[in-house]
């Protein structure tokens, strides 16, 4: 059975590569990618030990990197799973060397977003009272219950489809053949179990298009049910579940692009499958823009004096910088970028993308901060400048992005092998007949 | 069941600060070095607020007190997600310190910036160590704490109430900050009393209150002629 099978990888060769041929490249970027885990986490020490005082928040300014990562982070999730599944239920062909690697994304950035507001605790030791003591009349609790949720659909959604995949590594032998084995749970490819796959997945798919949704606007009900202006708004849930996607797809094109170099699939990820979310990203600008345009003309145009304040605040005071640099970062510069031919290159693509990625933490640090370093009591404006600390864990969860994605790359493939081959031998048929059933007279 | 509420008489206030100090040593408020407290990480359960109002040479400044409002409707009690900061039957905001998991959602939802935050372990000074309030308990790092009208005195008035079988008189329960007061500008009661004091005062033709227009309900009500 394995002789037979091993003889069949043949055309996918390229995908089982990276997972059985290690260079000197891989460890040199693994032992980095640790010590920066460590120094971080160190850094994450020091912060428990004495307080959140390591901190540069203050009063009023109570939250800073902490939770504008946060956000950064759980919407960068939403490139992910939200994506493959509205690929998948669209039967967009080209999904089929990308949804794995969305999937990928979210499941390990959902992880390390959902663990951010355990860093931004002054007692993480009493995180368990969320359990014990938790009232569901809190934004925070909703936060909570809708992460968890949807991590586990996340991860539930990236394991089943990769079960077909992990039975192929199992029957080639060799590497951790034992592992494959546990995880392959018994997969031969029958005609029932393909079924079951099926089925599973299209349920899966439907329910985790409505969960994404609904954590990110519960990220920003965080804000907006409170009365602080600036964040008591109700164009919010909206306009973070777009701006997530938007960040996620930029995130996605981002390991594409890396991924593709580093492993060599451009056999796989084509120039079409760039153009093609490129325009997504595309859209997913202009619809941005339309969202903080009509969250900021509204503030602007009845003036209420607390509101102006903060609005002024962004828009000329100390964090005009980072507002005009938002601006450009997720609009002028993709629209450039993306909407041009010329610049549409994979150069240009990845340009666009980093400057959206930017661009979107910019905006989840100017919906934090200004707010909160404009109190509406007639106090002094807060100043608040990120410590060590704050920086440590920054460039750590990043890190730890990376390690999780390299990591996952040597123990399964990047592009899901058996979509690709199911793609070849019964997609194209498809994909014909359906073209002919929406045509009248063929 | 009674409503207590506080009335601040700004057209007596000297704006002179005992207040704050009287509160930082009945309720054992952690004293931070001046170095943090530039930082923004001074601790008052009472506050001074200094406004400057008009152009030179025509200043004026308008110094007045800010404590807890103990909202009737708290924007902190909602988001809390752990029940840490609750709000009683008489209307007192309350804190629990031991729940607390250190969030500041409450902090950054109170519209009057009144909830204060252990950014480190508090340290006191050797001289400090021997005048504690022993009504009043420690917090430790990591925790929200707050104004909390001296709910510590109220139970002991409270007890002398019950042991002779009457109701808590009028002007019989007051915070540190209404006692210490040298100008006699701060006035507590039971605002549901309608022979309180408090009442009375808060009846005046002077009396606002901040941020009316959220409907949070503070029950601390300013009294000036100026507003």
């Amino acid at each position: 059975m394995s002789k037979d099978t091993k003889q069949n990888f043949g055309p996918d060769e390229a995908l089982y590569r990276p997972i059985y041929e290690t260079g000197k490249g891989f460890y040199i970027t693994v032992s980095i990618l640790l010590a920066i885990y460590f120094w971080s986490l160190y850094m994450y020490f020091t912060q428990v030990r004495s307080g959140l005082g390591v901190t540069g928040m203050n009063q009023p300014v109570t939250w800073g990197f902490y939770i504008v990562n946060f956000v950064f982070f759980i919407g960068i999730s939403h490139a992910g799973t939200l994506i493959s599944a509205i690929l998948r239920l669209s039967k967009a062909e080209w999904r089929r060397p990308i949804t794995r690697m969305a999937e990928v994304i979210t499941a390990i950035v959902l992880a390390i977003g959902g663990l951010h507001p355990i860093l931004d605790l002054g007692r993480p030791d009493r995180m368990l009272n969320l359990v014990t003591a938790g009232r569901l009349q809190s934004p925070l609790l909703w936060d909570v219950t809708s992460i968890t949720a949807y991590f586990t659909a996340s991860t539930v959604y990236l394991y089943l489809p990769m079960i077909p995949d992990i039975a192929k590594l199992r029957d080639r032998g060799g590497k951790l053949t034992w592992f494959y084995t546990f995880l392959a749970w018994g997969w031969h490819g029958t005609e029932k179990q393909k079924k079951v796959l099926n089925k599973v997945i299209n349920i899966l798919m439907i329910m985790v298009i409505p969960i994404a949704i609904s954590v990110h606007t519960v990220i920003s009900y965080i804000f907006s049910m409170t009365l602080q202006p600036g964040w008591h708004s109700t164009i919010f849930g909206p306009y973070f579940v777009a701006g997530a996607i938007f960040s996620g797809i930029a995130a996605l094109l981002i390991v594409m692009i890396a991924f593709r170099r580093a492993y060599h699939l451009e056999n796989y990820l084509k120039e079409i499958h760039f153009k093609y979310l490129s325009t997504l990203l595309l859209i997913m600008s202009f619809l941005w823009f339309y969202f903080t345009f009509s969250e900021y003309l509204t503030g602007i145009f009845a003036s209420e004096p607390h509101e102006m304040r903060i609005i002024l605040y962004k828009f000329t005071g100390p964090f005009a910088i980072f507002f005009w640099g938002m601006v450009a970062c997720n609009f002028i510069i993709p629209v450039i970028l993306l909407g041009i031919s010329r610049f549409r290159t994979i150069k240009g693509i990845l340009f666009a993308s980093i400057s959206v990625v930017v661009g979107m933490w910019l905006e989840r640090l100017i919906i934090v901060v200004p707010t909160l370093a404009n109190p509406t009591m007639p106090l002094p404006v807060g100043i608040y400048i990120p410590s060590l600390v704050e920086w440590a864990l920054f460039i750590g969860g990043i890190a730890v992005f990376i390690l999780g994605f390299v990591l996952f790359s040597k123990f399964f493939p990047l592009i899901s092998i058996w979509e690709i081959e199911e793609g070849r031998k019964e997609g194209i048929k498809e994909v014909e007949e359906r073209i002919h059933s929406y045509l009248p007279n063929t | 069941m009674p409503k207590w509420a506080m009335v601040i008489d700004l057209d007596k206030c000297t704006g002179c600060g005992d207040c704050m100090a009287s509160c930082k040593i009945e309720n054992n408020i952690a004293i931070v070095s001046p170095e943090e407290a530039n930082e923004g990480r001074v601790m008052f359960w009472m506050d001074m607020i200094t406004v400057y109002e008009g152009d030179y040479p025509n200043i004026r400044i308008k110094r007045y007190p800010k404590p807890c409002f103990h909202c009737d409707n708290p924007p902190c009690v909602k988001v809390c997600p752990v029940h840490a900061t609750y709000k009683n039957k008489e209307g007192l905001v309350g804190q629990i310190y031991d729940r607390c998991i250190g969030c500041r959602y409450c902090m950054a939802g109170c519209p009057f910036t009144s909830k204060v935050f252990n950014w480190y372990e508090p340290v006191w000074p050797e001289e400090f160590k021997n005048c504690f309030n022993p009504d009043v308990s420690l917090r430790n790092v990591g925790v929200i704490e707050k104004c909390s009208f001296c709910a510590h005195r109220l139970i002991r008035v409270r007890e002398n109430a019950d042991v002779e079988d009457r109701e808590i008189r009028d002007g019989e329960y007051f915070p540190a900050c209404a006692e210490s007061c040298p100008a006699n500008a701060i006035f507590f009661g039971d605002i549901e009393n309608k022979e309180s004091k408090v009442y009375k005062l808060s009846q005046s033709s002077r009396a606002y209150r901040e941020k009316e227009n959220l409907g949070v309900e503070p029950k601390v009500i300013y009294l000036s002629e100026r507003k």
